[in-house]
């Protein structure tokens, strides 16, 4: 907690804080402190400018106000089942993802169809199934190296039948750089969308991704369009700085994060304890 | 997957170059650009100080000394190099083995890091080599871990050892040590252990991880690391290496667009070289590592050197040599060649791989170009090579002449629609102009060493080649005379 002590005028809020203070601050070191939250080097720039320009600005209300949506609940379908499809990069979480906020919806009492649409990595499906049956949810997948969007497809035709409340659409890791992938992508949004709106797209993003977030985000966006991020992994030494970026230059929120390899480890975002989060050391 | 910080420090080191003279001021403000750029590559801030601290240094020692015919801003640039390299570490080796086999090796990392589908990888590899791997499934934590393992394995024709079905039941320390006596039994050559995924400061797992090692005395421990991981790589891999120790580095996810910098700087924390990279998802995405390749990448240079020893194992000889003389000597790319290349470069890997390596292109030009040949994927390259194969052997050569009913016949002939067939003309035509622009020396440095030229398995000397073209300007050839211009641009 060192920063506490080295920047504690940053932390008072603007009456408290004299306009003076600011003359002892080491902004180099500053700078440093955000890089290594992996804000990268020219948003920690941007942050510290600030922070010298305007001396009422608190070092959490600068980071604040980078985080420039207000709105994280989930969108919900208007009427029929909420359709949620969740990508992402390979590893970074997306089937664990998909089973944690399956069982946080299904612990609110709702029915929740997950669809295992990763036919590509080996025993995917398996890997879901098994987070279904821990949670009570019913699962619906196809078989290897099937068409995922036909895959999709059917599971939502299921979920449609059952009257699901949600139904949730874990696809195939894919790195964004493989633009047949995406492609790939945004046909599975197609055909779902044929047979149900689709109200929700997650990007999950693994909490040690550096500056290359910036990028995964503005590709998944290309493809399908993504409306919220799910931050992962953030139970280590990880504090997520690159979603930061994220949010403020593409404006998509911050919805839930992974916290722990439980059931229970994932909730949704509070823009504090993040914040929080990012200055620890 | 250096590319971004490729074209920074080109531009850079551009600006460098041009002078020729430098001062202080510049250097300083130098400095300044590649710290950011290093920054913004995910190297760890740690190792971006150090590194700019010594280059500084250094530079301006050789300011100071000013010795006549030394060019001070080439001068920099081979301080940056040096410093550079020895963060990707100085001695690259391979594999450790036992004296008496079976040897073993440990994979550990966190999750999702890529270490399931590289004990695969890594079987495949050293099976080629006439080895004899056994993977054992010590991951017992994540859901269907041993499942995925037994399948990577039956896919590439590696026995797996698994007794436990994993899923949280079952002691990983006691599946380790049958593993090995299995492999024993059974005279495996190797073992790979592939390991649940953990957390540096999960001080439960990291004992767990203790206990296994300690069990099978391993020969090498290699960390596994996500290519796309920011600063945290250093806690991580510092974390790792005190708890369990680790004696490689496996970098994965190179194929993505990261500019992988941490990783690297994991080496220069925990003073444990790259062993492998991992480039793709197919099981033979991968291979061994090479720091002098990596460094000149990041300068700009591009790998060649990979390139071309690839290209000699999917390119037969007498078509790459008639490649190699068909760009020489200036001659049109037709779609002949394009449907070779495509059939070669399936044998090779991926486009976007390839395309890794591929010297770093300044500019607009080099941008659109890469953004060209970026945009053909796998499933891409088939549909084009039915495309190509639909049509005549005279509209491959001369694609000027492919007028709307040919394409309607080649896109019935395929089984395409007209607008993908007109799409892969329209790409063709923008590449062959690319190609042309390129060979003429339009784009700078990279140039003598662009694609074509650079797959010919004749040339192994393509790495001193392209390092050669950055020392003196393009030579702008213009014979007509194909043999003459082909000794032209040999120097």
């Amino acid at each position: 907690m060192a920063i506490f002590s080295k920047f504690s005028s940053l932390f008072k809020r603007a009456h408290e804080s004299a306009a003076h203070e600011r003359g002892h601050i080491d902004w180099q070191e500053l700078e440093s402190t955000l890089i290594s939250a992996d804000l990268g080097p020219t948003l920690a720039h941007e942050v510290a400018q600030q922070l010298k320009e305007d001396k009422k600005l608190s070092l959490h209300g600068a980071l604040e106000q980078l985080l420039v949506t207000k709105e994280r609940q989930l969108n919900l379908a208007v009427a029929g089942p909420t359709v949620i499809l969740v990508v992402g990069v390979n590893g970074s979480g997306k089937t664990t993802s998909v089973g944690k906020l399956g069982a946080l919806l299904a612990a609110q009492g709702k029915s929740v169809v997950v669809v295992a649409a990763d036919t590509f990595r080996a025993a995917a499906r398996e890997q879901l199934e098994t987070w279904a049956a821990r949670s009570g949810l019913i699962c619906f997948g196809g078989n290897d190296g099937a068409d995922p969007a036909a895959v999709a497809f059917d599971g939502v035709s299921q979920a449609l039948e059952r009257g699901a409340d949600y139904v949730l659409i874990d696809t195939a890791g894919r790195l964004h750089t493989k633009e047949g992938l995406m492609d790939q992508l945004g046909k599975i949004r197609r055909v779902v969308e044929k047979r149900a709106h689709v109200s929700e797209v997650l990007l999950v993003l693994d909490g040690s991704t550096g500056q290359n977030a910036l990028a995964q985000a503005e590709n998944f966006t290309a493809a399908v369009e993504v409306t919220g991020l799910v931050l992962t992994k953030l139970d280590g030494s990880t504090r997520g700085g690159s979603a930061l970026a994220i949010e403020r230059s593409l404006g998509i929120p911050i919805k839930f994060v992974g916290t722990g390899e439980g059931v229970g480890d994932f909730s949704p975002f509070s823009p504090e304890g993040y914040i929080s989060g990012l200055l620890s050391q | 997957m250096f590319d971004a910080l490729t074209s920074r420090m080109s531009r850079t080191l551009a600006g460098l170059r041009s002078r020729g003279r430098i001062n202080p001021v510049d250097l300083e403000s130098t400095l300044g650009e590649i710290r950011t750029a290093l920054l913004e590559a995910d190297v760890a801030l740690i190792v971006v100080d150090q590194l700019i601290s010594e280059v500084r240094r250094r530079g301006l020692e050789a300011l100071s000394l000013k010795q006549s015919g030394i060019n001070p801003a080439q001068q920099v640039i081979t301080i940056i190099h040096e410093e550079i390299l020895k963060v990707l570490g100085t001695n690259a080796r391979s594999l450790a083995t036992a004296k008496r086999p079976p040897s073993k090796i440990m994979l550990a990392g966190l999750q999702g890091s890529g270490k399931t589908t590289l004990a695969g990888k890594l079987a495949l590899w050293l099976k080629e080599q006439g080895n004899t791997p056994l993977l054992v499934a010590c991951d017992l934590a994540r859901p269907n871990a041993v499942q995925q393992l037994q399948i990577i394995g039956e896919q590439i024709g590696v026995p797996v050892f698994a007794p436990e079905s994993g899923n949280g039941i079952g002691d990983p320390i006691k599946v380790a040590a049958e593993g090995l006596a299995f492999a024993e039994k059974r005279l495996h050559n190797y073992v790979i252990f592939d390991t649940a995924g953990r957390l540096g400061i999960d001080v439960e797992l990291m004992k767990q991880a203790r206990a296994i090692k300690s069990a099978i005395t391993p020969d090498d421990t290699l960390f596994v690391v996500d290519a796309m991981t920011g600063q945290d790589a250093v806690n991580t891999a510092h974390a790792f290496n005190t708890a369990v120790g680790i004696d490689g580095v496996v970098l994965t996810k190179v194929d993505s667009d990261a500019r992988a910098g941490a990783a690297l700087s994991v080496t220069s924390v925990i003073g444990k070289p790259i062993l492998f990279l991992s480039t793709g998802e197919k099981s033979q995405d991968f291979e061994p590592f090479y720091p002098e390749r990596m460094a000149q990448r990041i300068l700009g240079m591009g790998d060649v050197a990979t390139l071309a020893e690839q290209a000699k194992k999917a390119l037969d000889e007498k078509s790459a040599a008639r490649l190699e003389e068909k760009f020489t000597s200036g001659e049109d790319f037709t779609f002949e060649d394009f449907l070779e290349q495509l059939q070669a470069m399936k044998k090779m890997g991926s486009m976007s791989k390839l395309l890794g390596m591929l010297p770093g292109m300044p500019g607009a030009q080099g941008a659109a170009m890469k953004k060209q040949i970026e945009s053909i994927d796998d499933s891409e390259t088939d549909r084009a090579a039915a495309i190509i194969q639909s049509m005549t052997p005279q509209e491959r050569i001369n694609p000027k002449i492919i007028n709307g009913s040919r394409r309607l016949r080649i896109a019935k002939g395929s089984g395409h629609e007209v607008s993908t067939v007109n799409r892969l003309l329209d790409r063709f035509t923008a590449a062959q102009k690319a190609m042309k622009q390129l060979r003429q020396g339009g784009s700078g440095m990279g140039a003598a060493a662009g694609l074509p030229p650079g797959l010919a398995p004749s040339s192994g000397s393509m790495g001193a080649r392209a390092a050669r073209a950055h020392e003196r300007p393009v030579k702008k050839s213009r014979s007509g005379n194909p043999a003459k211009r082909a000794q032209e641009e040999r120097g």
